[in-house]
């Protein structure tokens, strides 16, 4: 009988396929959250006034709108990454959107209702420099663009070039601007650094230069960093040395004229660079003649130009940020400034005369563990009553964009740093506290029988307790409507469901793969999420300052979440790729808070470190962490961790890799933490260079140890849990030489268990190495087509030690199996499910650049797939090889949910042996189940319960029935 | 210095299905003296093979033989190795008992250049075992030299055969006198593409097959003949009994 339903199980097992989502179940277990990224442009849509979109370019090269009472996505571009998508310049004019894309190649207007596209032209070559709208009496029908070499025109309406000019002189002049103000004029402003400014005025209709000049300005170095163009055409110019500003009328040929700072009564901080800022509320008209200088870094000045002469009209300190805004014909300014140290208030003031407009404060309350402001975004309108009111979206340095209301109403939070996941792991959620009660009368030492009929009767109190607060809630909840009844997951109710099904997802975020494109004394957010994996819900986030711009995470669990009543602690390792000096940030993952547990100093550079299965007194793994001196240090480092190092320190080995030399080491520990170099295997690097080593995973489980042929003997799988896949790519680009190699090596001994090249083939390679199998994919040059390749390995038809693996005691090498498949696509990432106990079947989950992620039984990936079908190859149902993998519509595990530009798969076993948790992360997070042996644990939701129990209740009271007739009738016979 | 001539031939075919093409005539000459092993054959050349095993753990090589390897398609190797000293005997034994190590290092060497000096590279491949295992298995083991795509030797591997330590204590002195090494040196193995050829060469086939099965030719009438002629009885028959039936149906 057990056989049978043994053999049953894996029939349903091996016949199994990926089922597809019905179509009620859709949102039921998944869930997408898509972001853009950190905001560079922002746009207040305000041609209508009860518009409620703001248009957002961000340097993850994504045009949106989003809806400025919930923060949703109206619709979504994305771009190319990398320069080509980059998104140099956003410019507004009623329904339409102008871009400049890709360093001045592309020029794109956007019809911002629906998202569509009005046009697109391409560019002539040229770095771009700056590009603005040109008007002609409020009329705006044009753009301008200005390269480094030429200046062009364009229609608005389809993008048509009106006309094309070549700069003067552009092989000296850096031409860094370009303004116009509705008078028929465009003006380019260059300069030649600590020279002159150049100045060239085109005729709007033909492109004719109507005026040059050149100016001296022997100060000046940047035009963009330091000058506005204010009121009337006037250059103003602020230069840090002699703290003066210069003017200088665009319109007549003249000298700048100097007015230092002095003069205003105005001061510089220290070694602050002044800033103007300025606005210029429609392209057809001048801008004001009111703008800001900024003098110290929470010091702003409202200037205005009056006659020719500078007027200061308020100073504005301590302000953090300002920014100006129009409505109809008013313009006000926003300030930011800090209120106390939680929070701080906005206010507008009237940009005309500085005064501030009554009742518009605004309280901004900030995040303890998130950033400072960094922009403000404000949307400015105009009320009933023709008083001016806002609402303001303020951007913070941890790319958090936040959408407030008056009186202080958060209306939406976006946190655009999840666009950026680098790394994630998912924890367990800890029990009830109720349950936790109990489990901590056992976790507790005795002492003593009295206490420990005390504590088991107070338990049973507060669990009654418990119970009677449910029941109460219950019935209370029972007499409200539905809809009023809210399962909101907030940080105090979490708790683990039966299955374990619901769990924490821990995420760093980092946006430090930019970091060639961004100043190198900027700092990388790094901000820790704690997101609810069954609603994607944000519980907790942590910003992290002070991280070195160029550097790495591994993100670890010490100790779950079972060991009540201690905590359960993650460490989050962070080395600077440079230097390899590492620091580690211990924190609790479901609360997100920092752990009082002090971690080590690091004074020494960092070269590998490893998560032993060894614990502490309180149940903490143990962190062992390498140094440039091949000196071991641990993490916790107690007495009773020592202890245990030093008795286990000759069966501890781990590996370092120099992927510059191509050199693999092997080191054991010693006592006294030191270590000690045992293996050596050496790749040279002028050939093929390292570009992954992957190990398997610790968490994963084998149920069966081999397989079962077509005759009833069993092929035994190697399970080397040491074994380490290392994949080269060839230094040799050409097509013909290329290579990629497969070396497969105990990471033990170092013994190379097997050495395979790939030749004709390229990068980038995705491995997946687990179980006895490695997959891998790579680009064939030779037949131009992805390809996959798979490796098996087993020991044969006995095991040499069944009871023990050990890599010091396998003479014989595994019997090695290969076999390979086209598939039709690119493809991002790759991994393959987890579950619990390793008996469901196992799928891959390929990450797929158009945005869906594929679920491929590895049953279609296994190089015993015969060319001829024999009669024992079908008993051991093994689908005949070809050479081709499909792609099937019904694999899709994410439907319609594009994930955009998907970079990581993360899998996590849950509490059922059916059901592996994925989520997909790139700009958006997705968050599924998958069952890749389809849900043979778990009843259908439309299972007939009423049918099976009333069964149940008929057979039941037919037996009673029965059985009474049938003693009434054995007595009648007796009777007989 | 003993000068026994001991000549041993082993051949080793090792007949694993994809380790076919590494697979080499694999040699061992015991008890040579390594200063004759020096000069070197045609187009081979030597390389020492050193052994530690110390009871501190502080590797210090001393030669242990020669290598003896030759290029070509097919690389193959051989090895010369001088008989374990009284002294060393003794101390095996005592490394063996406190568990310390067995190391092995090879130079690493480019095998495909012509000249001696653009063969030697500096750094060495080095690989262990336990030393217990080299006792209890009476210096039996097989040492793996693998070699990359383009002829440089990327890594040494040595298992002892049987591998295991039992704690079996080695009581005859001379057991631990003589290697019994079994040498190979491995190249990559080419992965294999998809296999295009055969799989279209299969489906040939298979059309050839049902082409020629007079069965599968047949048309869609000529197959199911006899059910569309019985379904078209059937339906007659059923057209032409419902009229009267339901014409009594109206009469009564």
């Amino acid at each position: 009988m057990a056989k049978l339903i043994l053999l049953c199980l894996k029939f349903i097992i091996l016949s199994s396929a990926v089922e597809a989502v019905f179509e009620d179940q859709v949102g039921k277990f998944d869930w997408r959250q898509e972001y853009v990224g950190k905001v560079r442009f922002s746009h207040f849509d305000t041609h209508v006034q009860s518009s409620k979109k703001v248009l957002l370019a961000t340097e993850n090269n994504v045009f949106a709108a989003l809806n400025t009472r919930t923060g949703e996505l109206f619709w979504r571009h994305v771009d190319k990454t990398g320069p080509e998508g980059n998104i140099d310049a956003l410019l507004q004019h009623g329904q339409d959107v102008v871009l400049v894309v890709g360093n001045g190649r592309l020029l794109r207007s956007w019809e911002i209702n629906v998202g569509g596209l009005n046009w697109e032209i391409v560019l002539d070559s040229g770095s771009f420099q700056s590009a603005c709208l040109v008007g002609q009496q409020d009329n705006v029908k044009h753009v301008a663009v200005l390269k480094k070499t030429v200046i062009s025109f364009h229609y608005l309406s389809n993008g048509h070039q009106k006309w094309i000019e070549n700069l003067p002189e552009s092989e000296t002049v850096d031409y860094q601007s370009v303004y116009s103000d509705g008078n028929g004029e465009v003006y380019a402003l260059g300069i030649v650094p600590h020279s002159h400014i150049a100045i060239v005025a085109y005729s709007v209709e033909d492109g004719e230069i109507i005026k040059q000049m050149s100016v001296e300005a022997a100060w000046l170095s940047n035009i963009q960093a330091s000058c506005v163009v204010i009121s009337q055409g006037m250059l103003t110019c602020v230069d840090p040395l002699t703290v003066s500003l210069y003017m200088l009328d665009l319109h007549t040929e003249s000298q700048m004229t100097q007015i230092p700072l002095q003069s205003l009564g105005l001061e510089v901080a220290p070694g602050f660079h002044p800033v103007l800022v300025s606005t210029q509320p429609n392209p057809g008209r001048q801008p004001l003649s009111e703008f800001f200088l900024q003098l110290g870094p929470d010091y702003y000045q409202l200037l205005q130009l009056n006659n020719g002469q500078i007027v200061t009209l308020r100073d504005f300190k301590p302000a953090m940020l300002v920014s100006f805004a129009t409505t109809g014909e008013k313009t006000v300014a926003a300030v930011m400034s800090p209120k106390n140290k939680t929070a701080s208030s906005l206010n507008l003031f009237s940009a005309e005369t500085g005064r501030r407009l009554l009742d518009t404060t605004l309280i901004f309350n900030m995040d303890p563990y998130g950033g400072k402001p960094e922009k403000l975004h404000v949307q400015a309108f105009l009320k009933k009553d023709d008083s001016v009111g806002y609402r303001v979206m303020v951007q913070t340095e941890d790319h958090t964009l936040t959408f407030i209301q008056q009186p202080g109403r958060v209306m939406w939070t976006r946190e655009e740093a999840l666009s950026d996941v680098v790394t994630m792991e998912m924890v367990d959620l800890p029990l009830t506290g109720t349950q936790a009660e109990l489990e901590g009368e056992f976790g507790k030492k005795a002492d003593g029988l009295m206490s420990m009929v005390l504590k088991r009767l107070s338990s049973q109190l507060i669990l009654l307790q418990a119970w009677i607060a449910h029941l109460w809630k219950l019935f209370y909840d029972a007499r409200k409507p539905r809809s009023q009844v809210k399962n909101e997951v907030t940080i105090e109710n979490l708790s683990r469901d039966e299955f374990n099904l619901q769990k924490m997802m821990v995420m760093v975020t980092s946006s430090l793969k930019r970091s060639c494109t961004v100043h190198p004394l900027s700092f990388f957010p790094v901000k820790l999420f704690g997101i609810d994996s069954k609603t994607g819900s944000i519980l907790w986030r942590h910003y992290l300052d002070n991280i070195p711009s160029n550097a790495a995470f591994k993100l670890m669990v010490q100790r779950t979440t079972a060991h009540f009543p201690h905590p359960p602690q993650c460490t989050l390792l962070i080395k600077d790729k440079d230097t390899g000096l590492a620091t580690l940030h211990v924190f609790n993952p479901i609360f997100g808070k920092k752990s009082h547990v002090s971690p080590p100093a690091l004074p020494q550079p960092i070269l590998q470190s490893l998560m032993l299965p060894l614990m502490d007194q309180d149940y903490a793994k143990v962190l062992l962490l390498v140094d440039d001196q091949y000196k071991v240090s641990a993490f916790p480092s107690t007495k009773n961790v020592l202890q245990q190092l030093q008795e286990m320190a000759s069966s501890i080995f781990f590996y370092l890799v120099d992927s510059t030399q191509g050199r693999l080491s092997g080191y054991r520990l010693r006592t006294d933490l030191s270590t000690e170099l045992i293996w050596e295997v050496v790749i040279p690097a002028e050939v093929q260079k390292i570009v992954s080593v992957k190990g398997k995973r610790p968490n994963e489980h084998v149920h069966s140890q081999g397989r079962v042929m077509g005759d009833r003997s069993v092929l035994y799988k190697y399970l080397n849990p040491n074994l380490l896949a290392v994949v080269t790519e060839s230094t040799d680009l050409h097509q013909e030489r290329s290579f990629v190699g497969i070396l497969l090596i105990d990471g033990v001994t170092g013994r190379i268990i097997h050495e395979a090249v790939q030749r004709k083939a390229r990068g980038p390679v995705h491995v997946v190495h687990s179980e006895n199998w490695v997959v891998y994919e790579y680009w064939s040059t030779k037949s131009r087509r992805n390809e996959f390749s798979v490796i098996e390995l087993y020991e044969g038809m006995e095991l040499y030690n069944s009871t023990v693996f050990s890599s010091l005691d396998r003479p014989h090498a595994p019997q090695v199996l290969q076999q390979s498949y086209i598939f039709p696509s690119y493809i991002s990432t790759l991994e393959a499910t987890l579950t619990e106990k390793g008996i469901t079947s196992r799928h891959l989950l390929i990450g797929l650049p158009s945005g869906g992620i594929l679920s491929l039984p590895k049953m279609f990936l296994d190089p015993r797939r015969p060319e001829i079908v024999s009669e024992q190859s079908r008993e051991e149902n093994l689908i005949p090889y070809a050479p081709e993998l499909l792609i099937r519509t019904e694999w899709f595990i994410n439907y319609n949910q594009t994930v955009s530009r998907v970079r990581g798969i993360y899998t996590a076993p849950s509490g059922l042996e059916s059901t592996c948790l994925v989520v997909a992360y790139g700009l958006d997070i997705y968050q599924t189940r998958v069952y890749p042996s389809k849900q043979f644990d778990v009843l259908k939701d439309d299972y007939d319960y009423m049918l099976i129990s009333s069964v149940l209740f008929a057979l039941f009271f037919a037996t009673m029935i029965s059985k009474r007739l049938a003693e009434v009738k054995l007595l009648n016979r007796a009777w007989r | 210095v003993k000068m026994a001539r001991l000549l041993q031939f082993k051949i080793a075919v090792v007949s694993t299905v994809l380790f076919v093409v590494c697979t080499n005539l694999v040699c061992c000459n015991n008890g040579r003296r390594v200063g004759d092993a020096m000069d070197t054959e045609f187009s081979g050349f030597s390389v020492p093979l050193e052994h530690s095993f110390e009871v501190d753990d502080v590797a210090k090589f001393k030669v242990r033989g020669a290598l003896v390897l030759k290029a070509g398609r097919e690389h193959s190797v051989s090895l010369t190795q001088n008989q374990l000293s009284e002294e060393d005997r003794a101390k095996l034994k005592e490394v063996a008992a406190v568990d310390g190590l067995y190391r092995i290092r090879v130079p690493r060497v480019f095998l495909q250049a012509d000249r001696q000096t653009e063969r030697q590279m500096d750094g060495y491949l080095t690989a262990f075992v336990r030393a217990c295992a080299m006792v209890e298995s009476h210096l039996s083991d097989v040492i793996a030299l693998y070699s990359d795509v383009s002829g440089y030797l990327i890594g040494v591997s040595i298992v002892t055969l049987p591998g295991a330590c039992r704690g079996t204590e080695v009581e005859d002195e001379v057991d631990l006198e003589v290697f019994n090494t079994t040498l190979s040196i491995m190249a990559p193995v080419n992965a294999p593409g998809p296999e295009t050829a055969l799989f279209l060469e299969r489906m040939e086939q298979e059309t050839e097959k049902k082409g020629k099965n007079p069965q599968e030719q047949k048309s869609f009438f000529a197959k199911y003949w006899y059910l569309i002629l019985g379904g078209a009885i059937f339906l007659m028959a059923t057209n032409s009994a419902q009229p009267p039936a339901g014409g009594e149906g109206e009469q009564s």
